[in-house]
């Protein structure tokens, strides 16, 4: 950045060891969230708002979820949205059959269920790794959509698997207009993350990756597999979960199981990729451009008078290529070319 | 009894479709360690290609198909060249990743190309009961799917002949077996990529004309990859065989599982269960049934 942490002496462990070393950055961070908090709510339109920002910030947990396992813990899954899946219907169940049930206790419990199921098909991935974990975990994908179309209970006894999802309720104040809506998301998937943040910053995070970097050699030098792994597969299984249930509650009102496909899988993996593997700011810029990235080609593709078939053929196309793209350019994602951005900055206008 | 047969023949040459396509992921595999999401998408793109040059510009099926064969030639060279060219030396899961975005541009440009309906696909043989087992064993095994299963067998045979006695083939297995020393003895890498790229286009296109002719070139198609997945972790990565074999095993048990247990859970299982069937199978032998023991060192 333009700003250099020179004058900034540290002199306790502690002040060492936080989260965002330099005070600039601090700053910065603080005005980016009385932003997000204060000021999207007050100016922003209910489109925006509805219809880009909550699907962002879900789909922005969702992905962190998935980073956790795959970009920190080097376990490659194709079943985010099942996990999402699970996470939105135990919510909705726990609304649904517990009377008095708080809304934010439901959501925590419909992420504990998500990292339970999780933990069940996460055991393949102490025999397996790589390719044939992916394809296991597609296991989970078909299954879990599977079980929601076929076991009422799980519905509610709705037609087909389709319910609607409960009002939105804390304390007595419902969460109605999409400004309030977008401040529950805004607010837990903020804490979620800096939650996730200091997690890999801890001896939680660091054992993911060394497991990431070489399992045998992490066994070796005292990780037990086991719990690493599994522990892995149930936090990124819980921030899906709850991602789930925000999908869910505060977007789309109606869901059902197909909601929550391979398709949806692929989408979080892409977002990922194209936002950086192995980072959490690049979680959030993944989604972001996977989100807005249709808009735009929309907005062009109308701008052309392009006929709707063809342009969403060519989104496809443009999705594709972007990813191909977006690997042989930079592996590291959007995430990177920001750190190597910031170093440029850093250094201007003297680079040697 | 005899329903049970016909069950278990019908799911084994059902099987025999889910292995054809994935012979084409373990031809890639073995050669260049790239697993090909995009099998699936080549199995569409192809049957597509072939079937829209028919309906829309009236060539009869027999110039179709030699047409369609450079096109997918056309389209392994490409893909060496744009794709993996550049990504020489990444880790196999950006490699992957990267072919599930090419899935993707695949699905996206034959649909721009060729318009996004169903199309049928007429292919001279006829789906009808084999009159002899018929005859002597009452039992109903269509004609089309044994056809199906013998042309397969016939690529299988051609394609284990190129591996074992032609100058390509043992380059391939060269290839395959390390990249490094390959190129060290003077084995055209890059050559020798565009080769199994087109080979595995050519295996898409037979998958794309059988499974077409079977269910309608529809976008559904792109989903049979999804099943010779479950295929492939039984039979191991890089073995044609145990494609074969794993095909064989997902298809039987998964129409009899379908037969004999979906009534018990509401139907539908066929959906997970040869997922489910290769996950507890992986539990126990984590390489396949004819994969190569992964030995993992410091």
């Amino acid at each position: 950045m333009l700003y250099r942490e020179a004058g900034q002496f540290k002199t306790s462990y502690q002040s060492d060891n936080q989260i965002f070393p330099i005070r600039q950055d601090r700053i910065a961070l603080f005005a980016l969230l009385a932003a997000a908090f204060v000021g999207v709510p007050l100016f922003a339109s209910p489109y925006l708002l509805s219809a880009i920002l909550i699907p962002f910030l879900i789909f922005a947990l969702a992905a962190l979820g998935l980073n956790i396992l795959t970009g920190y813990c080097g376990q490659l899954s194709l079943g985010t949205a099942a996990f999402m899946a699970v996470g939105a219907y135990a919510a909705f169940n726990f609304v649904a059959r517990v009377p008095g049930m708080p809304l934010l206790v439901a959501f925590i419990l419909g992420g504990l269920c998500a990292a339970a199921v999780g933990m069940v098909f996460g055991l393949p991935s102490l025999r397996v790794r790589g390719f044939y974990l992916a394809a296991s975990t597609l296991a989970t994908q078909f299954f879990v959509v599977w079980c929601l179309t076929k076991i009422p209970y799980l519905t509610n006894f709705s037609s087909s698997g389709v319910v609607t999802v409960q009002k939105m309720q804390i304390l007595g104040y419902s969460f109605e207009t999409p400004n309030s809506k977008y401040v529950l998301v805004l607010a837990i998937v903020a804490g979620l993350a800096l939650l996730a943040k200091n997690m890999i910053r801890s001896n939680v995070g660091r054992s993911w990756m060394a497991v990431r970097d070489m399992d045998v050699a992490a066994e070796v030098i005292g990780f037990r597999p086991l719990r690493t792994k599994l522990l892995a597969f149930a936090v990124s299984s819980f921030y899906c979960g709850v991602a789930g249930a925000l999908y869910a509650f505060a977007y789309l009102g109606t869901v059902e199981p197909e909601a929550y496909n391979l398709d949806l899988s692929f989408r979080i993996l892409f977002m990922i990729i194209i936002g950086g593997v192995g980072s959490v700011l690049g979680s959030f810029l993944g989604a972001a451009f996977i989100v807005l990235l249709p808009v735009v080609l929309n907005i062009v593709g109308h701008g052309l008078g392009l006929p709707t078939s063809f342009a969403s053929n060519l989104e496809l196309m443009v999705f594709g290529a972007l990813i191909i793209f977006f690997l042989i350019v930079e592996p590291h994602g959007l995430a990177r070319l920001w750190q190597v951005g910031k170093e440029k900055l850093r250094l201007w206008p003297f680079p040697h | 009894m005899n329903f049970f047969f016909e069950v278990l023949i019908g799911g084994l040459l059902s099987g025999i479709m889910y292995a054809l396509v994935a012979i084409g992921f373990v031809l890639i595999y073995k050669a260049s360690g790239v697993f090909n999401f995009a099998q699936g998408a080549m199995v569409f793109f192809a049957a597509l290609t072939c079937v829209g040059m028919v309906d829309k510009w009236g060539v009869p099926m027999w110039v179709a198909i030699p047409l369609t064969i450079v096109v997918m030639v056309a389209l392994g060279l490409a893909i060496e060249k744009v794709v993996l060219r550049p990504l020489v030396n990444q880790p196999e899961i950006t490699l992957f990743m990267a072919t599930i975005g090419l899935a993707f541009f695949i699905e996206g440009l034959a649909q721009l190309l060729w318009g996004s309906q169903v199309h049928k696909l007429e292919l001279p043989i006829e789906d009808v009961p084999l009159p002899y087992l018929m005859e002597h064993f009452n039992i109903i095994v269509s004609q089309f799917d044994v056809t199906a299963a013998a042309i397969c067998a016939i690529l299988v045979t051609a394609l284990a002949l190129l591996f074992s006695k032609t100058k390509v083939g043992r380059a391939l297995r060269a290839v395959a077996d390390d990249h490094q020393a390959a190129l060290a003895v003077g084995i055209p890498l890059q050559r020798i990529w565009a080769i199994v790229w087109s080979v595995a286009g050519l295996v898409a296109l037979v998958a794309g004309l059988l499974w077409g002719a079977r269910n309608g070139v529809q976008f559904a198609l792109t989903f049979i990859a999804l099943k010779a997945l479950p295929v492939l972790i039984l039979g191991g990565f890089t073995s044609v065989p145990g494609a074969i074999m794993g095909g064989l095993i997902i298809g039987a048990s998964e129409k009899l599982a379908e037969v004999y247990l979906g009534p018990l859970v509401g139907g539908g299982i066929e959906g997970w269960f040869p997922y489910v069937l290769a996950l507890l199978f992986l539990l126990v032998r984590p390489e396949g049934l004819f994969g190569e023991k992964i030995i993992r060192r410091i």
